[in-house]
């Protein structure tokens, strides 16, 4: 396998390099043509579709130490080299490496854009084969399972029977159980991180402020900015200051910001951004608009706010894992309110019932949901640990 | 260890590590490649025992993060979890046997603990400090204060034991809880067996340590 190796080129302006990384990414790609559509849960075929991916480190002979992570919502493949819209490090830097928990020297490390996504996997964005145009809202709804069975068409494209591990926070754990449920045999161990069975209520909620931001900007067009040449970034800019609210905590934010002003002294009695939290927010919505497709946020909360493992499986959780081997650990952490421990432990109880080998460890931190990409000596202990233990249990060897 | 064979030549000598005596004695009360579940199970050394020798399907449930961590990099499934609360959560009859080592003393509610144990394993395996051995009973008697012992070393106002009880206090218990005990080992402070066919009390008095096998009576 080679790296594609990324170079940011400075002169182009980010929305030109976002739109494209939509059809032509700078990534590995692997197109899907008509002889293999992608039956989706909305009962349309997706045909044809591209999956555009990452890989990290060598597969070894045997094709025994692969580990696929899974992102989140607003994350993409570049989990371990310099984001070429960007030009930041890699989102998991911090965790996967060589010498790392998620071991670049010992594994085979692939993570692939999300279908719905826009960094080359088929998404909102991309080109409509039949019109020329990009799909907008043509695009069908897609759910986590179609975002699974696009991994495991990836899968099957490399040679990959079966994974050591399947990994990922948030969106990311969503998907890692969704692979506990559908493929349960392609998988020898599952460690989904600060991540639910279903997306509650709250959840959904705030989905549905972020999407009404975007859809109130004019400049949505119903969807069809791409052609004619706007971009909703106000509306997106405000549905990810609301998300973002969201992954911090009270503690993170006040130990971060408090109330102290922005680059003054004194209060303006105005609406500029007199406190730092302000100036904050500010900052992550309109860096976030720059890398990121409006309707692919719309699809992908969508995508979320669909999930319910249980749903399919007569609303019992412990059923739909009743045919999995695999080992699992749940990892959660004690300050995050959108993916609090109670969900975690639903998990964990369903998949006791059904009999699967589980693990389940709560950190304590303030950070709240966002603890999993950060610094976080527990969990890498815990993640170093359980991988160690899959690769020992199945005899992993080193690619050399 | 390190042995002196010859004047300035020092051999160094590797040493199985062996586990605990109370380890193995609640080990051998085990059918091997059976489900098992741990109640507190630590840094794992039981599960790891029981998964080397006997070939059990070993899950475990630990209040702390760290021993939480130390089992899951041994390849052990555990969960972070309360038994004085999440041993609700199981199902009836999900393990052949559920122990609870060295723990009992330490639950807020140990017949609640107990009667969960019971459901939710075909048998249960208890393993404590007896309360009742003439050492403790001796510190009590002259000098009047709670006895701290190289088992039991933390003083009162530390100690996470909360409910201590005597081999005793467990029979009368296991009776009124209608439990069928199906073995039961007392042994002292060098490991040595107190005699099988020896009365309670006399067990009670020399046992430092005591394991119960229990099973339901129906």
């Amino acid at each position: 396998m080679t790296i594609v190796r990324i170079e940011r080129d400075e002169k182009t302006n980010r929305t030109d390099m976002v739109r494209r990384e939509v059809d032509e990414p700078r990534s590995q790609v692997v197109r899907f043509g008509a002889d293999k559509p992608l039956k989706l849960d909305a009962g349309v075929e997706l045909s044809p579709y591209q999956v555009a991916y990452q890989t990290y480190g060598e597969l070894n002979a045997d094709r025994s130490n692969a580990i696929l992570i899974c992102h989140a919502l607003t994350g993409d493949q570049h989990v371990h080299n310099v984001h070429p819209v960007t030009g930041k490090d890699g989102w998991w830097d911090s965790m996967v490496g060589p010498g790392l928990p998620i071991d670049t020297d010992r594994f085979f490390i692939i993570c692939a854009n999300v279908l719905g996504g826009c960094m080359g996997t088929t998404g909102p964005a991309s080109k409509d084969p039949t019109t020329g145009e990009a799909y907008g809202l043509s695009f069908p709804v897609v759910t986590v399972r179609d975002m699974v069975r696009a991994q495991a068409a990836l899968l099957d494209h490399l040679g990959i029977e079966q994974l050591l591990c399947v990994t990922g926070g948030s969106m990311g754990g969503m998907q890692v159980l969704q692979w506990a449920v559908t493929y349960p045999e392609r998988i020898f161990s599952a460690l989904p991180i600060a991540s639910a069975a279903r997306h509650s209520a709250q959840n959904i909620a705030f989905h549905e402020v972020g999407r009404q931001a975007v859809m109130a900007d004019p400049d949505w067009r119903d969807g069809k900015y791409l052609s004619q040449g706007t971009s909703p970034r106000r509306g997106l800019a405000v549905a990810r200051m609301a998300a973002h609210i969201t992954y911090l905590s009270d503690a993170a934010l006040h130990r971060k910001f408090g109330r102290r002003l922005q680059d003054r002294e004194l209060p303006t009695f105005g609406f500029d951004a007199d406190f730092q939290v302000e100036n904050y927010l500010r900052y992550q919505g309109s860096s976030f608009v720059e890398r990121f497709d409006a309707n692919s946020y719309l699809y992908i909360t969508r995508a979320m706010d669909y999930f319910d493992l249980a749903g399919e499986h007569g609303d019992v959780l412990a059923n739909a894992f009743r045919n999995l081997k695999a080992r699992v650990c749940m990892v959660s952490f004690t300050s995050d309110w959108l993916f609090p421990t109670e969900e975690a432990r639903q998990i964990v109880h369903a998949l006791n019932a059904a009999g699967a080998p589980v693990s389940f460890a709560e950190i304590e931190t303030d950070k709240g949901h966002d603890a999993f990409l950060l610094e976080e000596p527990e969990l890498f202990a815990i993640v170093r640990g359980f991988l160690d233990s899959a690769a020992k249990k199945r005899g992993v060897k080193a690619a050399k | 260890m390190l042995t002196s064979t010859s004047p300035g030549t020092f051999i160094a000598h590797t040493i199985p590590k062996t586990p605990r005596l109370d380890l193995v004695v609640v080990a051998n009360m085990v059918q091997p490649g059976s489900r098992v579940l741990d109640v507190g199970c630590g840094d794992g050394e039981l599960l790891q025992l029981l998964a080397e020798t006997r070939d059990v399907d070993a899950r475990g449930i630990e209040i702390s993060r760290d021993g939480v961590n130390e089992c899951v990099a041994k390849g052990l499934a555990v969960i972070q979890g309360d038994a004085d609360t999440d041993l609700a959560d199981y199902p009836d009859d999900t393990f052949d046997y559920v122990i609870l080592s060295q723990t009992l003393q330490a639950t807020r509610r140990p017949r609640w603990v107990l009667e969960q144990m019971l459901r939710i394993g075909k048998r249960v395996i208890v393993s404590f400090p007896n309360f009742g051995h003439w050492r403790i009973r001796g510190q009590l008697l002259w000098y009047g204060r709670m006895p701290l012992t190289k088992n039991l070393p933390v003083s009162w106002y530390d100690t996470p034991n909360i409910h201590f009880c005597t081999i005793r206090d467990f029979v009368d218990l296991a009776r009124e809880l209608d439990v069928k005990i199906e073995r039961a080992v007392a042994f002292g402070p060098s490991g040595g067996r107190v005699r099988f066919d020896a009365p309670w009390w006399f067990w009670n008095l020399f046992g430092e340590q005591a394991v119960f096998l229990l099973s339901r009576k129906n």
